[in-house]
């Protein structure tokens, strides 16, 4: 029905609200609490139309029940006087349910970030089949015996030809029921993004959750510019692993920090599947920029400057602020690549406001 | 009788035989078309504020994600909509049990009785529906006209300044001025068929507005008396363009046409209620298989809140106290002159006129009258009626007492001007220099001063010259005020 253009009539005006309050959801974990598989549920305050009406302050009305003068309301004996009754009156907030493409495509118009130029073989799409159903007829190869034995013994019963005696079901030809396989198109992931974080003692919660936010709206922007996208994480402080997207965000070490630890077992994952097979491939890396040694970071200059630019789209390293201040590691890569370099980005990320405009850093590029 | 074909007979049954029982209990009814809806369709037609058919507008969508969205997270139901028009037209949900499709039926056969009898309706129009869709043509034609965004943003102006209307207009004797224009209208009417009746009267209204603009603009805009009815009044003597004035002309139309359902919620509520439960329990009694779903849904209807008043329940025992009253003879100069409780208590003059009298309340009253005239002390006190009003020290909403007096002051004011500020239009040439100044009838509450400000924004908008409202905030009269760039408030 026409309700169609209603809803998408609101839905804009909806997307505007969300637009304008962008920097808000970036800087707030709340979005990401929200995820669902496809969509996010955002809330915003209600939409409405201004009119003369009555302040709400005015908390008098009437209601009806048993109670003592000076108790609680029974609403709010329910709630257990969580919230300020009767200062919520009025005050509803929708939840909107919005994808993540939508949400992307918001960044993106805020951000005013270019469409990634695709590199290698994109839209590779790789043909497969799914069994889906149950068919009346087909090739015996796909003869389903049980759902078949089901509806011969339905058939005997219901005829009445079912012996309890002597249970024999013999099915006959229109008992026969047979697997069915749709065609599926695959897309094949075509980019790869590598998240590499220190976990040092330096690291804490506060820097972690940037990380996330981060790495968060990266995944949203590059989800949305890509097929298909795999992810690896890793994570390092005098020797790297990887792991899991969980632990990538929960682990806390206490160790040292050797960055080249991390970039190293980064080529080794890009060489081992990637590199060979025109992937696009993304590196991210966070850390509060205090390397242990000298050595070390012109060791991780040598692997990026060698091994790492020519085979990537983008190499981009966020600094965050830790209580014990901002490491070299950041001007160490502005005096080796410059900040124009063409795929090799950088930012300094002092608290949760700075994300947004890490983010324009990152992805500015259209790499 | 109206027979819809998709409807399952023992459904088309059941409306059949409770027709038949409403009219034999006294119920005067329009003929009333049902259909069977899925979820989907009536929450749409709920969101369009009950009709099928509206003019395009965000907010039926915003409305219509909520409803969707607490349906589907269980949180609510609707079971029917209602339209008050002739033929009466009810939407029933097509997955209710069939116990409760039958409570629905006899709900709604009581509202559609309600509408065409009570007072407060008699000046609706009865073919709204028609109406609507004619509302929405013009809309449509508009928007391909202008482009979506002016006329949309054009109507939001419009819905800000909705509640601005005089409730007692349509039963005021008609002004001579208004009456001219019908009879011109009535000359077109008659070489003309009905359905084109609201096109007309647009290009009409449209064309002598046209004639009349350089006239009126040079009359000063003189109030004898303040006029509460601000729509009219920007449509009379505000600069409109046409297609403005076709708008703001529908806005306030569907205005009026809602207006008698906001004054008489608990009262409608509660006739519905009470009759679909005399039918289901009385008239018809249930099966014993269908008590357990009934009474799930009877109590889901009348449960309270008590934070808020559930109208349904309210109406419901209110009248079932005047039914007992007036059946026992409880009212007239002995009995309130007795001053025995006992006796008055058990009164009993066995006098039944407990059915005639819900009739004629059901004719005359509104919720104010309804509540003003029969909400005495020992209802109170037997409903259990209690004020509440915000501690600061609990940080919480309390019970503030239950005096008779104090409870029933605050639900007269609530209902008063259906829930809104009573602001009139004082002035249409203020400082002589054709400003708009509208006066609030300040009683005890301030306004919400934020959305004041913004709907004197669109309030501007409509008049395109600055405008005022006098109004107290915080016991100081002020003087709100929008030139068309800034807001300003002033101290009077």
């Amino acid at each position: 029905m026409r309700m169609e253009s209603d809803l998408n009539r609101f839905r804009k005006i909806v997307r505007g609200k969300i637009k304008q309050e962008l920097k808000k959801f970036i800087s707030t974990g709340d979005l990401i609490a929200r995820k669902g598989n496809k969509s996010i549920t955002i809330p915003i305050p209600r939409i409405d139309i201004p009119k003369f009406v009555f302040s709400p302050h005015n908390q008098q009305g009437v209601g009806q029940g048993s109670g003592q003068e000076g108790e609680g309301t029974a609403s709010e004996k329910e709630q257990g006087g969580q919230e300020q009754a009767g200062d919520a009156a009025g005050d509803h907030t929708l939840e909107m349910d919005v994808t993540l493409e939508e949400l992307a495509d918001m960044l993106s118009e805020e951000l005013e970030l270019p469409n990634i130029e695709n590199k290698g073989i994109s839209n590779i799409e790789k043909q497969g089949v799914k069994y889906t159903g149950i068919l009346k007829t087909g090739p015996d190869s796909l003869h389903h015996f049980r759902r078949t034995y089901k509806e011969a013994l339905k058939r005997s019963i219901s005829m009445g030809e079912y012996d309890y005696d002597n249970p024999i079901v013999i099915p006959i030809k229109a008992d026969k029921r047979f697997r069915s396989f749709k065609e599926i198109v695959e897309p094949i992931a075509n980019a790869v993004i590598i998240y590499m974080m220190d976990v040092s003692g330096s690291m804490g919660d506060e820097q972690k959750e940037i990380v996330r936010l981060t790495s968060f709206w990266i995944d949203t922007w590059l989800s949305k510019q890509y097929k298909g996208v795999s992810r690896h994480y890793i994570i390092h402080d005098a020797t790297a692993k990887e792991v899991d997207q969980d632990v990538f965000y929960r682990t806390k070490e206490s160790g040292g920090t050797l960055i080249s630890s991390a970039f190293k077992l980064a080529l080794e994952i890009m060489k081992e599947k990637y590199i060979n097979n025109d992937w696009n491939i993304y590196l991210f890396h966070f850390s509060d920029g205090d390397n242990w040694s000298g050595n070390d970071t012109t060791e991780c200059l040598r692997i990026m400057q060698d091994e790492m630019i020519p085979n990537i789209n983008l190499f981009s390293y966020g600094q965050v602020e830790s209580r014990y201040g901002s490491g070299q590691f950041l001007r160490d890569l502005t005096k080796k690549f410059g900040d124009e370099h063409e795929k090799v980005s950088m930012a300094q990320i002092k608290d949760r406001d700075a994300i947004m405009d890490s983010l324009k850093t990152f992805l500015g590029k259209g790499k | 009788m109206f027979h819809s074909t998709d409807m399952p007979q023992e459904i088309q049954e059941t409306i059949d035989l409770t027709q038949k029982q409403v009219e034999k209990l006294g119920l005067d009814i329009y003929t009333t078309i049902f259909e069977l809806v899925d979820y989907k369709q009536l929450n749409e037609i709920a969101a369009c504020g009950g009709f099928p058919t509206r003019y395009p507008h965000w907010r039926w969508g915003m409305e219509y994600e909520r409803l969707s969205k607490s349906y589907t997270y269980g949180l609510s139901v609707i079971y029917e909509m209602v339209i008050n028009n002739d033929p009466c037209y009810a939407y029933l949900l097509r997955s209710n049990g069939l116990t409760t499709q039958k409570t629905v039926i006899a709900h709604v056969y009581a509202h559609c009785d309600f509408f065409k009898n009570n007072y407060w309706f008699s000046q609706t129009n009865r073919k709204m529906l028609d109406q609507m869709a004619n509302h929405a043509t013009i809309v449509r034609h508009l928007i391909d006209e202008l482009g979506y965004d002016r006329v949309e943003s054009f109507i939001d102006k419009c819905l800000s300044v909705e509640n601005l209307i005089d409730l007692h207009l349509p039963f005021r004797p008609k002004r001579d001025r208004q009456e001219k224009e019908n009879k011109e209208f009535n000359k077109v009417k008659n070489d003309s068929k009905s359905y084109m009746e609201s096109f007309i009267k647009e290009r009409k209204k449209a064309a002598e507005l046209e004639k009349n603009k350089q006239k009126e603009q040079d009359e000063p805009k003189i109030l004898f008396e303040p006029e509460q009815d601000v729509l009219k009044y920007i449509l009379d003597y505000g600069h409109l363009e046409n297609w403005e004035y076709a708008l703001l002309s529908i806005i306030r139309d569907e205005a009026y046409y809602f207006a008698p359902q906001g004054q008489t919620k608990i009262l409608n509520e509660g006739w519905a209620t009470y009759w679909h439960s005399r039918i289901m329990t009385e008239i018809t009694p249930l099966k014993s298989s269908e008590i357990i779903d009934y009474c799930d849904q009877y109590s889901s209807i009348v449960a309270s809140n008590s934070n808020q008043l559930n109208p349904y329940k309210l109406g419901l025992e209110l009248l079932r106290y005047v039914e007992h009253r007036w059946d026992t003879g409880k009212y007239g100069l002995e009995y309130l002159k007795c001053e025995d409780h006992k006796e008055k208590f058990n009164w009993n003059k066995a006098v039944g006129k407990g059915q005639e009298k819900l009739f004629e309340v059901r004719k005359y009253h509104n919720d104010i009258t309804f509540l003003d005239e029969f909400l005495d002390e020992e209802f109170c006190h037997m409903f259990k009626l209690f004020l509440y009003d915000f501690d600061p020290r609990q940080g919480k909403q309390v019970i503030a007492n239950r005096n008779f007096k104090d409870i029933k002051k605050q639900l007269l004011t609530q209902l008063a001007n259906f829930g809104s500020p009573i602001i009139k239009v004082v002035d249409g040439n203020f400082r002589n220099r054709g400003e708009l100044l509208l006066k609030h009838y300040h009683e005890r509450m301030d306004l919400k001063s934020d959305y004041a400000l913004e709907t004197l924004s669109n309030l501007y908008s409509l008049w395109k010259r600055p405008v005022h409202l006098h109004t107290v905030v915080e016991n100081i009269p002020r003087q709100l005020s929008f030139d068309g760039s800034n807001h300003s408030i002033e101290k009077i």
